[in-house]
């Protein structure tokens, strides 16, 4: 049984509505505590749709518009199944007075939820054949021999008869359960849906008129800062208030524990408040040697071990093995970067607050924010706004505490914006890997086993329901993150998960008697070593998906090169994933793939070598294909690579909007790009080092960018699967393989700086 | 102290700190939402305006350092009935995904643009590469801005 045609039988048996996300992504919905009490039902079609007498159509959702186009693929698909023109749909989402509590809007998760046989798709369609049956009893015909089109049902051929929809609901609520049994339109029918259907924000966001949380302006509001320790662990000894006493316009200095922030009139004023406010502090705790970080988390015996596979006979075939290869692969913490530093709006009254907040989850906000307030859950009220592209766990979760904190403190609504330093050196970054890989050949050049045993920091995470001391500021304010408690050795793995790819995709992993892999290699061991961070961490896209495939996708084309196979033609022959397959050999066909092994041939020791690269992903296992082949130049005397072409193939099941798919592909290669070739966190033996542009290495807007090819399989058959993390996952490994194929010389280290490119030639000299 | 700012072609005194980045005067003051605070350090382009014509980051910019001089921002170049060139050009390339740096692409290249109307590719990237977007929507962004130069340049030509 295949992967996909398992999940569709058991939303089929099941039936239940919150199962399809929680099946999903059962391990990090845990780890985010479930959904939260108190939403509107998601088994009610109420909580989704309602329709006004005029016939207005209002869908509700849980999943938000951060910049990655999902608003205006909801849209589409209540427009579609509700037979309403698009532009009559107005979509409200992540509000705690208004829409349903689907968790975060992360994990590339808003496509599957609520574009399968749950949740906004199923209403849409509950709605619709609710209005038909309606529609019936008023026009005394069988639904058989009614038609409905634009928001208005009629006899079929008598469109004059045709009566709208807010007729027959006369303004009222459905009062209706979510019907698991209502029809979907087929793709075949879609007219709306699958069409690229341009985004309506755009003419707001390029005429200035958009309002971001940034933008958000409360009568009598005031403006925060906050100050964040000097170093990592620094706590408070004590603050001179009477340092900012000649501050005009201040109205507060506030202090909680280890939590300080000032309170002005205007924005300027709160900054040079922050700027000379005296405080104290204690060391911090010290930090590790980034010079030696790789090995200091090798080092760390205190970690909790997690099996993922275990075939139990990778000893065996190693020992037995032609030729064992071996390669350690190093990736940094970097960060989200979030273009504007992040910034919230908070309301905080006696007993009550009002939130404008970018968050990715606003009923875990609301919780966690009555925590730290000390208020009832149920007089927080969050309201997303849409803050700079956030990439997951950036600051805004943390600069939402903030405004809270310092909204009470005054009680009057204040806003806060962080400061570019403060936003780099405390977000919670995408976690620092090291990745040890070992794989069997055979005689004849087959892949017969493969070990995997990695290292990675972790502390903190999104806050979830009731941990606020996941970020910075919920710790500083007296909360603690999750607890760590170390376990080794690793259980046996009772089930096969490979929601963060860390099983390379060439394993046939066999649980329980089922094969769940992607790929057709029988024996292998992922052994998985999680340790404590100095630092915060927490999701970044692809958040350990793409750490891992770096990895498994650099050393698969060593090992290609070392038996001498071309490497597509390597990788199909160790996959069995028809849909896996099926993004290789599009992306090999578009990009005029010559097949021939790695490198490309003996070439100059200087001047420029070309050549490329292909990598593939299976994401999060089962939830997205693509392969990316990449074009590089290598400039053998600066070490710099070019990037020339990048070619994507990418399958996310139906094309909900094909112009939104194409967009999130090509900013997810270039991205993905920039993380390669130039992001790192660095600091010294106290504190974070990379906090503004010049520190973090981002590629700008106008570099020479590669040409970006797009190819789209669309599977309208499939299950609708995640979009927004396909091609940056696959980015680092495709163009690592093509400077391995113009040079000879292995990049195992990001990001591939020129002086890593540099030592890499020499040593393939040496 | 009051200050005299002419934004948009209105002129506004406004009681400032002569030392205040321009950025807060517009987005505070002013209420403006084009002019962005991204990183405070003239490093992103978020908060650019034009001065006198000139690509400006309000976030360095004192405004007693630009009193009385004629101060452009995103609101001031077009609007939703009509919009400037470089403005339909975003919307007909799709070009954004969060749109938070859209302040400073469109002004930093409306300045460019406005100086060099035959801009090559090459050189409207190179006038690009002190400007960041971190969605990464560089390709429909800098098609966008070739697309808005054709425009500008058979509107100069003619």
């Amino acid at each position: 049984m295949s992967q996909a045609s398992s999940r569709r039988d058991f939303f089929k048996a099941s039936g239940a509505l919150i199962v399809s996300f929680s099946l999903r992504n059962l391990p990090e919905l845990r780890a985010q505590g479930g959904p939260v009490q108190g939403a509107p039902p998601m088994n009610q079609l109420d909580s989704w749709i309602a329709i006004a007498a005029d016939g207005a159509v209002t869908a509700y959702s849980g999943k938000e518009e951060l910049g990655q186009g999902i608003s205006v693929a909801q849209a589409q698909l209540v427009a579609e199944e509700l037979c309403v023109p698009f532009e009559k749909v107005k979509l409200i989402y992540c509000d705690t007075a208004l829409t349903p509590d689907q968790a975060y809007t992360s994990g590339s998760q808003s496509h599957p939820a609520n574009f399968n046989h749950a949740n906004l798709a199923q209403a849409a369609a509950t709605a619709r054949e609710a209005l038909l049956k309606l529609a019936s009893q008023r026009l005394s015909l069988p639904v058989t021999q009614l038609s409905v089109k634009d928001g208005a049902v009629f006899p079929m051929g008598s469109p004059s008869r045709k009566i709208g929809y807010g007729a027959l609901l006369g303004g009222q609520r459905f009062q209706l359960a979510l019907d698991p049994n209502a029809k979907r339109k087929t793709a075949a029918d879609w007219t709306v849906l699958g069409t690229p259907v341009p985004r309506p924000d755009l003419p707001a966001l390029v005429n200035g008129q958009f309002e971001f949380v940034h933008n958000v302006r409360l009568p009598g509001m005031l403006h925060g800062r906050v100050v964040r320790p000097p170093a990592v662990g620094a706590t408070v000894i004590g603050v001179d208030e009477s340092s900012v006493r000649d501050i005009p316009g201040l109205i507060k200095v506030v202090v909680r524990k280890n939590f300080v922030g000032v309170v002005a009139q205007k924005p300027w004023q709160a900054i040079q408040a922050a700027a000379k406010l005296k405080i104290d502090w204690n060391a911090g705790s010290g930090l590790p040697a980034h010079a030696d970080f790789y090995e200091h988390m090798r080092a760390d015996k205190q970690t909790r071990d997690t099996f993922m596979t275990d075939s139990k006979d990778t000893d065996q075939k190693l020992a037995q093995a032609a030729a064992v290869l071996k390669a350690t692969y190093k990736h940094p913490y970097q960060m989200h970067g979030s273009m504007g530093s992040s910034c919230a709006v908070a309301d905080v009254q006696g007993d009550r607050a009002t939130i404008y907040s970018p968050t990715q989850g606003v009923w875990y906000q609301r919780n966690t924010s009555a925590m730290l307030l000390g208020l009832k859950p149920e007089n927080v009220h969050v309201i997303f706004r849409r803050g700079s592209g956030c990439y997951g766990l950036n600051g805004a979760d943390t600069v939402t505490y903030d405004a809270a904190l310092l909204s009470q403190a005054v009680g009057k609504p204040v806003r806060v914006q962080l400061t570019r330093k403060d936003e780099m050196a405390w977000e919670n970054y995408g976690n620092a890997y090291l990745i040890d890989l070992r794989a069997a050949v055979d005689s004849q050049g087959n892949l017969v086993a493969w070990e995997h045993e990695s290292w990675s920091p972790s502390l903190g995470n999104r806050p979830g329901a009731g941990t606020p001391g996941n970020v910075v500021t919920g710790f500083l304010a007296g909360f603690q993150p999750d607890a760590f408690t170390p376990r080794s050795p690793a259980p046996s793995p009772a089930g096969f998960n490979n929601n963060s790819n860390a099983t390379p995709s060439y394993l046939a992993a066999r649980v329980n008697g089922t094969v769940r892999g992607a790929g057709k290699v029988e024996s292998g061991r992922v052994l998985v070593h999680n340790l404590r961070s100095p630092f915060w961490t927490g999701p970044l896209r692809s958040p350990a998906r793409l750490q891992n495939t770096f990895a498994h996708e650099s050393f698969m084309d060593e090992i290609a090169a070392h038996v001498k196979a071309d490497p597509v033609e390597y990788r199909l022959r160790n996959l069995s994933h028809a849909r896996l397959i099926a993004v290789v050999e599009a992306a090999a066909k578009a990009a005029r793939w010559e097949a021939r092994p790695s490198p490309a041939r003996a070439s100059n020791r200087s001047g420029i070598a070309r050549g490329r690269g292909i990598a593939c992903v299976a994401y999060e296992g089962e939830n997205g294909y693509s392969a990316m082949v990449a074009e590089v130049e290598v400039n053998r005397d600066s070490g710099a690579i070019a990037v020339k072409r990048m070619v994507v193939a990418a399958d996310c099941g139906p094309i909900s909007n094909p112009d939104g798919l194409r967009n999130q592909i090509e900013g997810g290669a270039l991205q993905g790009m920039s993380r390669a070739l130039g992001e790192e966190v660095t600091w010294d033996g106290e504190k974070v080092t990379s906090v503004d542009w010049r520190t973090y290495h981002s590629l700008p807007l106008g570099f020479d960018i590669p040409k970006i090819e797009c190819v789209l399989l669309n599977r309208p058959e499939e299950e609708a699967d995640g979009a927004g993390e396909l091609s940056i996952t696959v980015a680092a490994a495709a163009i690592g393989n093509a400077v391995f194929d113009a040079t000879g010389s292995r990049l195992r280290q990001i990001p591939f700086t020129p002086e890593r490119v540099k030592q890499a030639l020499a040593a393939a000299l040496a | 102290m009051a200050i005299t700012l002419k934004v948009n072609g209105v002129a506004h005194s406004l009681d400032l700190d002569p030392a205040t980045p321009l950025l807060y005067a517009l987005s505070d003051d002013l209420a403006l939402n084009g002019p962005k605070f991204g990183c405070g350090l003239g490093q992103c382009g978020a908060c650019t305006v034009t001065v006198n014509g000139r690509a400006t980051r309000s976030c360095i910019t004192t405004v007693k350092s630009v009193e009385g001089q004629e101060i452009m921002t995103l609101e001031g170049i077009g609007t939703a009935a009509k919009p400037h060139p470089l403005q339909q050009a975003f919307i007909d390339e799709g070009a954004a995904q969060c749109g938070f740096c859209l302040n400073g692409v469109i002004m930093t290249a409306k300045a460019f643009l406005d100086q060099n109307p035959k801009a090559s590719e090459t050189e409207i990237q190179r006038a690009m590469s002190g400007v960041l977007c971190r969605c990464f929507t560089n390709v429909r962004m800098l098609r966008a801005i070739q697309r808005a130069g054709r425009v500008l340049a058979e509107r100069s030509a003619r």
